[in-house]
């Protein structure tokens, strides 16, 4: 049975033409970027590429971008970073409810070290509001930190309002948009942002390998204190075959994105409506235009998330509960409880993630599969007797 | 996270699912915050479970426990089912993942609930189901901060025990 793939947001595919390029990266080239000699030179070349291709797919000039280990170690770096680089300055950093682990940990550190955090509510569809971190910012408040686009209801913040406002206070802001960059089109400049973090493992690239965004000027403290690398922004060898991956990955989205996004889109809609046709009681969640074009979150009323996620396997049909990065955790979703959700429905969560392989047979069999299986665990369910 | 063979077998083919119309008694235990909330009934004769029936809403293991305690618990006296412990029903399946211990293993404290409301009943009191319930929840959610494997107070904004490096449980996962 070929397996259907639709959790696209806990890693992608690597595209054929990112493989291709790692397979010769790696068969042909070794040695340190930092070695001034000729396989050095050789190696930095092709990192210094790389930059390019990453620069180009988001609008910045190729020395703004560090790259690092993952999507994690760059929104680390970016908010650890501020909050050492401007320590002088204030310890407040704004936040919404809703952002991904990476975000809320790292300001839990913080808050250890005697910074202080104010994290905004959102609306029902999952978005903030700018007015709000207007009201937010205090005179000591060094850095805001809200995501392009929620990795678990697709909701896209209003990042370019928001970049304005702290643009007003001068205080600076850190999108963490990895699971936006590589899938819709995003512009640093037209954004106005000061910091972003992006993933290679959200459009077609290798896990392990991720960017920062640092707008020129931007004081921003290493996370990872070494030798020289990366422009003294992060030490450690680069992890080259990753980052070329990286580099290529970049390249192809900024291609395919103007194709991949109303294919993607449609076959979305599809599921969603098929979903909504077939099963009565069930909640789409995130905003209904403002969001992901790939992404669909469900909520199933009575029956609990993991065990839909796990008879959906058995027919070879993956995907998630919630984030990959949550999944460990066995409470409700953050993201879901922060949007007004009761704890029970929030835990009947099913996060489809379509790629640019997605077929519209696959959406149909899921379409298929799907409702029958609800329907036998809601039979199980003492909510769902308790509701008739 | 990996089921045993045995859980993935009572997931998928859970025994005694529904309910029993005229239950001899009723258990309900847990709540959804958890994530699990499971419904245990029971048919008594001669003081010998003669029939036993769940309905759970919860994750794969949630389901599995909720099947497993029900085939434990067939045919065994009162005396005898009392004496069954949630961790028998997890060395049953063949262990279940150390994150579903605490939450998702309710069974056998439902099957006991469902024996003590028939014990009241026979006895003349009006069970109050709701008030058990809750009761099941705080016992379960009493504490605060302790690494519930060393027992040392921990700091909410621990990611794990920094005593003993267990991972602490979902209450301060967020």
């Amino acid at each position: 049975m070929a397996l259907i793939y639709l959790d696209h947001l806990s890693g992608t595919p690597l595209h054929p033409r990112v493989k291709e390029a790692m397979i010769h990266c790696i068969q042909n080239v070794f040695g340190n970027p930092v070695s001034d000699h000729q396989v050095g030179q050789r190696a930095a070349a092709l990192l210094e590429r790389a930059r390019e291709q990453v620069a180009a797919l988001i609008n910045a000039d190729p020395g703004e971008i560090v790259f690092e280990s993952c999507g994690t170690e760059s929104v680390n770096h970016a908010i650890k970073g501020v909050a050492l680089g401007l320590r002088e300055k204030g310890r407040r950093i704004i936040t919404s409810n809703i952002e991904h682990k990476s975000v809320l940990n790292s300001l839990r550190t913080l808050r250890l070290l005697d910074y202080q955090v104010t994290s905004l509510d959102v609306d029902a569809s999952g978005l903030v509001d700018p007015a709000q971190v207007e009201k937010a910012i205090t005179p000591d408040t060094i850095l805001v930190s809200i995501m392009l686009a929620n990795n678990e209801i697709g909701t896209i913040e209003p990042i370019a309002d928001i970049a304005t406002i702290c643009k007003k206070h001068k205080v600076l802001f850190h999108t963490d948009a990895v699971d936006a960059v590589g899938v819709i089109p995003v512009d640093v400049k037209e954004l106005g942002v000061d910091l972003l973090s992006l993933a290679a493992n959200q459009f077609y690239g290798p896990p392990g390998v991720g960017a920062l965004y640092i707008k020129k000027g931007t004081p921003v403290w290493p996370l990872l204190d070494g030798g020289a690398q990366e422009n003294k922004r992060r030490a450690g060898t680069e992890n080259l075959y990753g980052i070329v991956g990286l580099g290529v990955a970049a390249e192809v989205a900024k291609e395919e994105i103007p194709q991949r996004l109303p294919r993607i889109r449609r076959l979305r809609d599809r599921l969603r409506d098929g979903l909504v046709a077939r099963i009565p009681e069930i909640i789409i969640n995130g905003h209904p235009t403002q969001c992901l074009p790939h992404l669909l979150s469900v909520s199933i009323k009575y029956i609990e998330g993991e065990s839909l996620m796990l008879m959906l396997d058995e027919e070879g049909i993956e995907v998630a509960t919630r984030s990959a990065c949550a999944s460990g955790s066995l409470r409700a979703s953050h993201v879901l409880i922060a949007t007004g959700m009761d704890f029970a429905t929030a835990q009947g969560t099913l996060l489809f993630s379509l790629g640019r392989d997605t077929t519209e047979a696959e959406i149909d069999r899921v379409l298929e599969v799907m409702p029958p299986i609800v329907q036998t665990l809601r039979e199980m369910s003492p909510l769902y007797k308790k509701a008739q | 996270m990996a089921y045993s063979e045995i859980v993935m077998d009572h997931f998928k083919n859970p025994r005694n699912v529904g309910e029993i119309p005229d239950a001899d008694g009723i258990g309900e235990v847990g709540n959804p915050v958890c994530g699990d909330m499971m419904n245990v009934y029971i048919k008594v004769k001669d003081n010998v479970i003669e029939d036993v029936k769940f309905k759970t809403f919860g994750c794969g293991a949630a389901i599995a426990v909720s099947s497993m305690i029900t085939t434990l618990a067939k045919g065994k006296t009162l005396e005898e089912a009392m004496k069954i412990t949630n961790r028998d029903v997890a060395e049953a399946l063949g262990g279940l993942p150390k994150n579903k211990l605490h939450c998702s293993n309710l069974g056998a404290d439902a099957l006991h609930a469902a024996i003590k409301n028939y014990l009241d009943r026979k006895a003349g009191k009006i069970p109050d189901l709701a008030k058990d319930r809750e009761e099941h929840i705080k016992g379960a959610g009493e504490g605060g901060c302790y690494c519930p494997y060393c027992h040392k107070e921990t700091l909410e904004e621990a990611p794990f025990c920094l005593f003993c490096g267990a991972e602490i449980p979902h209450e301060h996962d967020h």
